[in-house]
């Protein structure tokens, strides 16, 4: 039986922003106060908004996003260094945190000292650290550097000793921020046994990673922030695929607006006849998001564009599981399309009746031939989340009836 | 009170970082430990220069006096500067897990509560070389030192909080200590202040705090109950304050360092 060993409910945390001015002093508080600036609430913006993740014991769950997605943030809402402004956090068991490794060493003291006051922040006891001294030195292998203060270390050195101390608590469960790629190839092969070896003994992994390889390699599953909303989770290579295509995506478009003017003149390249210029998922409300409950009403809005004056169009949709199966689709029985120059399309999916997973909204503008003119597939990613216990695809309507005493 | 518990359950880390602090003032050499003792002594040399033999103070043994208030009133400032910066500084160590912001301060008022106590034997000498004698009295020093600990750690830790906010507290501290100093008795003696002046000096807690250390070394005299225990009731109340502060600020103190 598996049990949560993170468990995320709607969190949501907000900072208030220093609204560049620098650091608050006694005399701004002072001007401030006869100024009778009232706190303005929009001085605060969103690190994460409405977070759930859970993690079961034993599995390693790996965090991507962009600088500034709320990657960092959650980990130290994990680690309980932050508290969220709404939701709640459960952690079970014993917790490490590699984050800023060799921050906190003294630049006075040997390194053999800074270790055993690492291990005693990180929570070890002085004897237990006492007795892995020997193992831990050996493991930084920084030779007679050791007995030199940290003042005389290379980073590489500080953040060796960080990790070798790190590598050697007994935790249940270790939170690791960007701390991989931890000096030479040799040492970082080193860190990637380690590594692996957590994962063997059952230990909880959560990272947080800009390395989509390192997701690959050490998590059984991924979690995708973008501006502190889950955009995604599901298997690592599922969500990296639709990662990766949003970051393909805004890179084209920043293109496009850079080279719009340039383009215009060039018509040896094949303008498509039609173009699905964006798909827009939202629920009953029309606010946009791609996390939903099952069971929930599905809006997808996709706006096209002609370039040409095309024959009748139709449009059809596939919502597609991450590993590629295709759990529905359908098209337009009708050509939705005459002639206007372009416009918005609107399926409305009434009931989500889909599994917890990741999901793709693949959809596709087709002539009346059935010539496919433009098609998105794999870019919009949706969340299905379940609170009931089920496998498989689809959601059937069921119902359970108990007759008790009537046996045969 | 539940910080006070969090505090205690990690009393190795606390004990070990103190020792971090008092062990990176003597690394060195034996001359780093008397180095730091130099600066007492120097004020204590210049003090005795101005007020006993310029100004002429008429008190017997007028050194000994000077140094039995000089050396907590040093532990006071040092622990009140480095404990007002001690959360900043400390900012990698706030962002760990299971950190307890409050044990910055704490590892400053305690790491020169060490440095005072390195520092009593000097004392002693200076007693035994003025011959003045060391009675049962003594036994009001520590409770003069636990009253003092009090006091200065609630003052440290809601400084260290404040400090985050507004980072130029550090300088108007300093000048406020200084002002602070003149007004207590460690230059002069309460009986030399005039009696109208008495009663408001009393409402410094660090008059009757200061004045139980003479007591108890200069004077050989237990200090007087109600005083002590009225300092110890202030103290107690401003460091239940402080926690109060503490209990409310401090995930805000983690976010803003």
């Amino acid at each position: 039986m598996t049990v949560p060993a993170i468990m995320l409910r709607g969190v949501t945390k907000r900072f208030r922003m220093r609204a560049g001015r620098g650091q608050r002093t006694l005399k701004s508080a002072f001007i401030d106060c006869f100024r009778h600036q009232p706190l303005r609430s929009a001085d605060c913006y969103e690190a994460l908004r409405n977070v759930d993740l859970t993690v079961m014991r034993g599995r390693s769950v790996g965090i991507i996003g962009e600088n500034g997605s709320g990657k960092s943030t959650l980990l130290k809402v994990i680690g309980k260094i932050y508290r969220p402004d709404a939701g709640t956090v459960q952690v079970e068991g014993r917790l490490a945190a590699l984050i800023e490794l060799g921050a906190d060493f003294h630049p006075e003291f040997t390194g053999r000292e800074n270790i055993v006051i690492n291990g005693m922040l990180m929570g070890l006891s002085r004897r237990e650290i006492v007795d892995r001294l020997d193992e831990i030195v050996a493991f930084a292998d920084i030779g007679d550097y050791i007995e030199q203060p940290a003042r005389t270390y290379s980073s590489g050195m500080i953040m060796r000793l960080g990790f070798s101390v790190a590598a050697h608590l007994a935790p249940d469960i270790l939170l690791i921020d960007e701390v991989l790629a931890v000096g030479d190839e040799a040492f970082a092969k080193k860190c990637g046994e380690r590594i692996a070896s957590f994962r063997q003994r059952g230990k909880t992994i959560v990272l947080v990673t800009h390395d989509p390889a390192a997701v690959e390699r050490w998590c059984d599953e991924a979690m995708w922030l973008d501006r502190g909303v889950v955009r995604a989770m599901g298997p690592p290579w599922a969500v990296l695929d639709a990662y990766h295509r949003a970051l393909a995506q805004r890179e084209a478009n920043h293109a496009d607006a850079a080279s719009a003017v340039s383009h215009a003149g060039i018509d040896s390249l094949p303008i498509p006849v039609v173009e699905i210029v964006g798909v827009f998922l939202s629920g009953k409300d029309g606010a946009p998001r791609d996390l939903y409950r099952a069971g929930e009403v599905l809006k997808a809005t996709l706006s096209y564009r002609m370039r040409m004056p095309a024959s009748p169009l139709v449009f059809g949709f596939e919502i597609v599981r991450s590993d590629g199966l295709v759990v529905y689709g359908a098209r337009m029985a009708e050509p939705g399309v005459r002639g206007a120059a372009a416009g918005e399309i609107e399926v409305t999916v009434d009931s989500l009746d889909l599994v917890t997973g990741l999901y793709f909204l693949d959809v596709a503008a087709y002539g009346r031939d059935g010539q496919p003119y433009d098609q998105h597939t794999r870019r919009n990613p949706l969340q299905v989340c379940s609170d009931s216990d089920e496998t498989g695809v689809a959601r059937l309507r069921h119902e359970w009836r108990v007759i008790e005493g009537a046996g045969r | 009170m539940t910080s006070l518990w969090e505090l205690a359950s990690r009393r190795d880390v606390l004990l070990a970082l103190v020792w971090r602090e008092v062990k990176t003032r003597y690394r060195g050499s034996f001359l780093g430990f008397l180095w730091t003792l130099l600066n007492p002594l120097l004020l204590m040399a210049i003090y005795s220069l101005v007020f006993s033999v310029y100004m002429r103070v008429d008190m017997a043994k007028y050194p000994v006096f000077l140094f039995t208030g000089l050396l907590p009133w040093i532990w006071f400032t040092s622990a009140l500067t480095t404990g007002a910066t001690s959360i900043i500084e400390g900012s990698s160590l706030v962002k760990r897990v299971a950190f307890p912001p409050l044990m910055l301060p704490t590892v400053a008022v305690t790491a020169n509560l060490v440095n005072f106590i390195l520092a009593l034997p000097l004392l002693l000498l200076f007693m035994i070389g003025h011959h003045v004698p060391l009675t049962y009295a003594v036994l009001g020093l520590p409770v003069a030192v636990a009253i003092q600990y009090v006091f200065t750690l609630a003052l440290a830790v809601i400084l260290a909080m404040l400090t985050v906010r507004y980072r130029d507290l550090q300088h108007l501290l300093g000048n406020l200590l200084t002002l602070w100093f003149f007004l207590t008795p460690i230059l002069y003696s309460l009986p030399m202040v005039p009696a109208s002046f008495r009663s408001l000096l009393l409402a410094n807690p660090m008059t009757s705090i200061i004045a139980s250390y003479q007591d108890a070394l200069y004077y050989g005299r237990f200090p007087s109950a109600p005083r002590t225990l009225l300092a110890a009731g202030v103290s107690m109340a401003l460091l239940a304050l402080a926690l109060q502060l503490y209990a409310r600020w401090r995930w805000v103190v983690v976010e803003d360092v």
